[in-house]
């Protein structure tokens, strides 16, 4: 399960209207607790994918190293990642599940229909290895409130 | 020592530990030791043939090791290696 307060909620959310037509993405910080990851803040990041941002994002290692490293400042680490799917489901892809390498991490997709995010989902990275990884659907909890 | 950030999905096979400190004069020397110390570690950082795996980034400090002398690279005290695996994707 992934956990959030609202302000950090909307803030992902918001970022993807804010790169529309583009994907927007960015880092999910905080703490891990076996099967609960909750998340403190969030740092948005550039999309590198300059190529075809609006439906690829790719978040440059470089950022990735400063974030983890101020993140590390508060005692925080990096539980997740978010990105948008711009006029597309908030399903993960082949090309998602693809790229994807961080185990036991969340991965948070909003659509974005015409400028305006939609749902919100959340998928775990689950398996050991490159073989058998699977994204699956997980609650987020925001605030008091699950959705 | 150099102390290796290890991301959190690799700390299971690192003992939990969110750093590792090695003794190395080199990127490659450091990493050998890692995993020398953390064997686990071995198949999701290489692949069969030895070789890093592409979506893995090592950084030395704010540096891509690709783009110094690659696992050549040499190490002086104080410095950090970030294992960073890559983040991307898209529909």
């Amino acid at each position: 399960m992934l956990k959030m307060e609202l302000t950090n909620y909307e803030a992902l959310r918001r970022h993807g209207e804010e790169t529309y037509p583009h994907e927007c993405c960015g880092v999910l910080l905080g703490q891990m607790d076996g099967e609960v990851r909750t998340v403190n803040s969030v740092a948005r990041c550039g999309n590198t994918r300059t190529d075809s941002p609006h439906n690829r994002y790719d978040i440059d290692p470089r950022e990735l190293v400063r974030i983890q490293r101020q993140g590390r400042e508060r005692g925080e680490d990096i539980v997740g990642f978010y990105h948008s799917h711009p006029d597309h489901p908030a399903r993960w892809s082949p090309t998602d599940l693809a790229e994807a390498h961080w185990f036991g991490c969340s991965y948070v997709i909003t659509s974005v229909e015409k400028g305006k995010a939609a749902v919100t989902n959340s998928f775990e990275l689950t398996g050991s290895d490159e073989a058998d990884k699977k994204l699956v659907d997980e609650k987020i909890a925001v605030g008091h409130a699950e959705t | 020592m150099t102390k290796i950030n290890i991301p959190t999905p690799l700390r299971q096979y690192a003992g939990k530990q969110p750093t590792v400190e090695v003794k190395a004069g080199t990127v490659s020397e450091a990493l050998s030791g890692l995993v020398s110390k953390h064997p686990d570690l071995r198949r999701h950082l290489y692949t069969d043939d030895g070789k890093l795996r592409s979506f893995v980034n090592v950084y030395l400090n704010d540096e891509d090791v690709r783009y110094l002398q690659k696992e050549a690279t040499a190490l002086k005290d104080n410095d950090t290696i970030s294992i960073v695996p890559s983040i991307a994707g898209g529909w």
